[in-house]
């Protein structure tokens, strides 16, 4: 009753194919119109650079990545704590309703300068706070929908069977929000990279991604900025991927 | 244990006594849902519930179950009241929606009011495959719901009404979204499987040809307010005894045709229920 599984060609070679194609007609544009490498450095000079820099490069990724994963931690985790109090207690929610919202539309980064100075500017804990405060509101809201979705028909059987409230809970409400949770965590695994990576923009210790494409832009080596944000690119895609295979992982019973 | 079988013998599977049950509405006086209905089933007595929509008929079957309170009324489970019943798990029920766990394979979902009370998993293996087999899904016993079709998701709503072998069986409408081949096929399967089981019933639908065909007695409903318009006995023999040829049967269709009867009486003579009452059959 479900679609047949796309071949290996379709679902590896065909992207393949056609980055590799792009690189080519990026590479071929930049040379053969004489583009400046300030405008638009050519892929093989990014290339070039990013395997020249690699130690340098790997420690940017390692300094963000390192904050990221801290910030997505805490955030996730005081997300669905929050989340599941809020779904539990009406009041709660209508209290904390108009905080979250404000905190969705306020640009989190533009928090960091602020958190410097109250943190110091030589200590990470600023960018690790500003990724938790990106990553806490998808998680949050995400959580919290799905543990509202517990159908009707779901909430009569348990009531029916007589059962306490916990185990309703374990049984019907956790397994019905845990897909939602998951949808969160992956919106916030990338967000927390690029909070984590635009709050170093702000200031405080270098060797993170963020200050080293600042300082190689500044210093007109653009082609090893370039290769900073190749770096920031593959991280964020880890972030990604981590969480999608932990999400397949968890909700592989869910029948899918 | 002894003292209470000589007493249960007499004691009906349901006593509905003088219900009524109005949801407050926001502005006046409220939506009368039911109105001051008495119904008793006999242990093992199938029960039909029909109705136009608003009748209260599912409202009926929810207060017996105690998924909701009767605004004034009091209803009896085997003696005891709604609410004890159903914390000592003396019904089984199953609604249109089958409302199985999609994480859940088949075994999973049978197992599951079974796991929620405590038995062990042995014997929760053990029931759960005699209850697929009952339901004639053991090739499908690792599927997850929705690989199954909607008359195979309702088939394991059913198994799992059954789980715990309850003297009573609540069904709202469980057919009601089948299609008129399946829903045939599954009334089969239920007269079977009551006559297995020896459960009372209580069954709604709004389906005149399928309350005959599975009840001792079709209750008839009227809407706003619900009330009971009168109770057919169809007497086609013991529920055991019904196959698919009943549906051939003149009784069957003499039954069917007072109950279409009564079900329009409203339209025909008026608004007098006694009127309805007195309807020849053909």
């Amino acid at each position: 009753m479900r679609t047949a599984q796309p071949g290996l060609v379709q679902t590896v070679l065909a992207p393949i194919v056609f980055g590799v194609a792009v690189i080519l007609l990026w590479q071929g544009l930049v040379t053969g119109l004489a583009i400046k490498a300030f405008i638009l450095p050519a892929p093989f000079a990014i290339g070039a650079e990013f395997a020249g820099n690699l130690n340098n490069v790997a420690g940017g990724m390692a300094v963000t990545g390192r904050n990221s994963l801290i910030g997505l931690v805490i955030g996730a985790l005081i997300g669905i704590a929050l989340a599941i109090v809020a779904a539990l207690a009406r009041l709660l929610d209508e209290m904390a309703a108009p905080i979250v919202a404000a905190l969705s539309v306020v640009p989190i980064v533009a928090l960091a300068p602020v958190l410097y100075t109250m943190f110091g500017a030589g200590a990470e804990t600023a960018r690790q706070l500003v990724a938790a405060l990106a990553v806490f509101v998808p998680v949050y809201f995400n959580t919290l929908k799905g543990l509202r979705q517990v159908r009707p028909v779901d909430r009569d059987l348990m009531r029916a069977y007589a059962v306490t409230s916990w185990q309703a809970t374990r049984a019907v409400t956790l397994p019905t929000a845990l897909p939602f949770v998951f949808t969160g965590l992956r919106i916030a695994s990338s967000l927390a990279v690029i909070s984590a990576l635009i709050a170093e923009y702000f200031g405080g210790p270098v060797g993170g991604l963020g200050k080293s494409i600042t300082s190689a832009a500044s210093s007109s080596n653009y082609g090893l900025a370039w290769a900073y944000v190749l770096g920031s690119i593959i991280l964020g895609l880890a972030f990604y991927c981590a969480a999608l295979i932990v999400e397949k992982l968890v909700t592989r019973r869910s029948g899918g | 244990m002894t003292t209470t079988t000589s007493f249960a013998v007499d004691v009906p599977a349901v006593n509905v006594h003088g219900v009524s049950r109005i949801f407050a509405a926001r502005k006046g006086p409220g939506v009368t849902a039911l109105d001051d209905v008495s119904l008793t089933v006999a242990p093992g007595e199938f029960v039909s519930l029909i109705g136009p929509s608003g009748c209260g008929k599912s409202t009926l079957l929810r207060l017996i179950a105690d998924l909701d309170v009767p605004t004034s009324g009091r209803i009896e489970v085997f003696g005891k009241p709604a609410r004890q019943a159903r914390i000592d798990q003396d019904y089984g029920i199953a609604f249109q929606q089958a409302g199985l766990l999609p994480w859940r394979t088949v075994a999973g979902n049978i197992e599951l009011p079974l796991e929620l009370h405590g038995v062990g998993k042995a014997a929760r293996r053990r029931r759960a495959a005699e209850l697929i087999a009952l339901v004639g899904l053991s090739d499908f016993a690792a599927h997850f719901p929705d690989q199954l079709s909607g008359g195979m998701q309702q088939r394991v709503a059913i198994a799992r009404s059954l789980a715990e072998s309850p003297s009573l069986l609540l069904m709202d409408e469980p057919f009601g979204a089948l299609d008129e081949m399946t829903r045939e096929r599954m009334q089969n399967e239920l007269v079977r499987i009551c006559a297995e089981t020896q459960a009372a019933v209580v069954f709604v639908t709004h389906s005149i040809p399928e309350a005959v065909f599975l009840s001792n007695r079709v209750v008839v409903l009227e809407p706003r307010p619900g009330r009971i318009r009168s109770i057919v006995s169809v007497g086609l023999g013991a529920p055991s005894g019904r196959g698919e040829d009943l549906r051939e049967d003149e009784g069957f269709f003499r039954s069917l045709s007072e109950v279409r009867d009564l079900l329009h009486g409203d339209e025909a003579a008026g608004a007098s229920p006694a009127g309805a009452r007195g309807v020849e059959t053909r």
